[in-house]
């Protein structure tokens, strides 16, 4: 167990190392990211502003509204996986996939760690940033904290939506062992994560008859209820179900994930010389 | 027990065939035509303990299918293979951790981070205890002369100073079995001379099985004694690198040097004359006639020298992947080979 942990370990630390290599690029990326959380803010003030201030579906006002979307940003900022789906289907195109296959290495877990390093690089340093808008938005936050059950609720739905993020577009990805370019079918589950996610707008704010067709997709737990749970929008006793619904969809996509990777090895045809 | 064991490994792709230009691009949208392609054809081998063997072959003859049949990157369609005991395409974790596969040009290393970091890597992943690592490394690098390479990032090295790299990240963890696709290719000669050393003196004093497939004549001749010549898929030779001389090399280099730069016109009837510098003249004769010719040449003419020798390598090897390919039907490999040079004499 402990020469599995060092290995872990040397992976994370080496995959941290890499990120660090191009300063630039590094910078830019991470102290940027919170620009977007700036323009969503304008864009609700002038939503709320054109239409006097009502509440929206009578749940969210603007400060509602805008705290919503932070919480939801640090949910995607956990389940939000750039280049994952992308980057396996590209390793199985030009046959860099080879040495997950001769070395005695497992490519699933060591993509979880390089995406662990991703995501600890860019974050530490972006805090500061999110955190400076977090504090600016404080006063949106009518609530303040939730009580302590509520906030490990919250911790264990963004650590769980991290690992669902991660299965979830590293199964898309082995998608490529048959397709070998799978750009459209991620733009397809980007378009379905942008609206069904809560991402854009929070989904207890569509027609009932919407809200529980998507309530049953897996999407809501990547950014929804993340958010919700915090803004106690989720009543008490359903937290438990909730959570336990993530982790059942956290379950079957590690179970698909590894099935996709151990079918598509079978067919795979090693290319690239 | 034999390192590697090959029954019957047979592998097949059925292959998009597009026709070039538009009109065909959209079509494909709606049907395509595909080809079977029979990379590997039921090809038996057994590889023993500490040999060292070439394979080599036209472009698509099934070498580096075969390579990567061996080391479980891809199924087979048919057959059985054992690899140290292991079926490769299982990708057992102790079958993983007692071979290697370097792949000439291919990297394996991380791109932006100095070679170092990814030998520390593989010390994990192979679980090599930290003084085997350091002893090992010490000597690949001294071996390698690579020390000052060491803290470099392997996007800033040389083709062959990665090829290096590359070797000892594959070597690190002492393999029992190393498949070697074309390691050298792109090299220049100083970087080709140094790796041809390097693993010779290392299967030498290891007795690492190895096989190692090559498109250069010098890298086989310099490392390997024994050859195996697959085209189409098939193998069709397999035995001593003197014995596809032997075999194949239909004819002989006779080398004529005259008293004076007089020399004759009608020497044709002997063989091809190829190369004419007076006084040296070279002619390529049959096998089967070179005694009779030499004699009558002798009887005939006034000769400060002569000369006999076998044909360069590579042009034997030229002419037997020619013919194979003739034979198979302009290199298709979806037919059989009919080749009838089919010689096992291992």
């Amino acid at each position: 167990m402990m020469a599995r942990v060092t290995t872990w370990w040397t992976i994370l630390r080496i995959c941290i190392e890499e990120r660090l290599v191009y300063r630039a690029d590094f910078a830019l990326g991470t102290l940027m990211r919170f620009l977007p959380i700036v323009t969503q803010v304008f864009l609700w003030g002038a939503i709320f502003a054109a239409n006097g201030d009502t509440r929206i579906a009578g749940k969210y006002d603007f400060s509602d509204m805008i705290a919503y979307y932070l919480l939801t940003m640090v949910g995607r900022a956990f389940s939000s996986m750039p280049g994952l789906a992308s980057g396996i289907s590209l390793d199985i195109r030009e046959g860099t996939i080879k040495k997950y296959l001769t070395q005695p290495i497992d490519m699933v877990g060591f993509l979880l760690l390089n995406r662990m390093a991703h995501k600890l690089v860019y974050y530490s340093v972006a805090i500061g940033p999110f955190a400076l808008v977090f504090w600016l938005c404080r006063g949106y936050f009518a609530d303040g904290w939730p009580e302590p059950l509520v906030m490990l609720a919250f911790i264990a739905t963004l650590i769980m939506g991290f690992l669902l993020g991660f299965f979830l577009e590293a199964a898309i990805g082995m998608i490529g062992f048959w397709f070998l370019e799978v750009s459209s079918l991620l733009f397809v589950y980007m378009l379905f994560n942008f609206f069904c996610s809560g991402h854009m707008f929070p989904i207890d704010i569509l027609p009932e008859f919407a809200r529980r067709i998507i309530e049953l997709l897996l999407l809501p737990y990547l950014a929804y209820y993340p958010a919700a749970i915090f803004l106690g929008k989720v009543p008490l006793e359903e937290i438990p179900f909730r959570l336990s619904v993530q982790a059942g969809w956290l379950l079957f996509f590690i179970v698909f994930c590894y099935y996709m990777f151990h079918r598509g090895v079978k067919r795979y045809s090693g290319f690239g010389g | 027990m034999p390192m590697i064991e090959i029954q019957g490994l047979t592998k097949s792709y059925r292959v998009y065939q597009k026709p070039e230009g538009l009109w065909h691009s959209v079509r494909g949208l709606f049907r395509r035509q595909y080809r079977d392609v029979h990379a590997v054809r039921s090809i038996d081998l057994t590889v023993d303990e500490g040999e060292f063997v070439a394979f080599l072959g036209p472009n698509g003859a099934g070498k580096t299918t075969t390579l990567k049949l061996l080391s479980g990157v891809i199924t087979p369609t048919e057959g059985t293979a054992r690899v140290l005991g292991f079926t490769p395409w299982k990708r057992e974790n102790d079958y993983r951790r007692r071979f290697a596969l370097v792949m000439g040009q291919k990297n394996q290393l991380w791109w932006d981070l100095p070679a170092q970091e990814s030998f520390r890597l593989h010390q994990q992943i192979y679980a090599i205890e930290s003084s085997q690592f350091d002893r090992t490394l010490a000597e690949l690098v001294d071996l390698l002369d690579v020390a000052e390479l060491l803290g470099r990032p392997v996007r800033e090295l040389s083709l062959g100073e990665r090829m290096k790299m590359e070797l000892i990240a594959a070597l690190l963890h002492s393999p029992d079995v190393l498949f070697l696709d074309e390691p050298t290719i792109g090299l220049d000669v100083v970087a080709q001379h140094n790796i041809q050393s390097f693993l010779r003196y290392y299967q030498e004093k290891r007795r690492t099985t190895i096989l190692l497939t090559s498109h250069y004549m010098k890298d086989v001749a310099a490392l390997c004694k024994r050859v195996v010549i697959i085209t189409g898929g098939e193998i069709m030779y397999d035995g001593s690198l003197a014995g596809i001389i032997d075999g194949f090399g239909g004819q002989k280099i006779v080398t004529l040097l005259f008293v004076d730069d007089n020399v004759p016109s009608d020497l044709s009837r002997f063989g091809e004359v190829f190369d004419v510098q007076p006084p040296k003249m070279r002619i390529r004769v049959q096998r089967s006639r070179v005694a009779e010719v030499m004699a009558a040449i002798l009887a005939t003419y006034a000769l400060e020298d002569v000369s006999v020798e076998d044909p360069p390598l590579e042009d034997v090897i030229a002419d037997v992947f020619n013919r194979a390919s003739h034979d198979n039907g302009s290199g298709d490999s979806t037919q059989p080979n009919q080749s009838s040079f089919t010689a096992r004499t291992r």
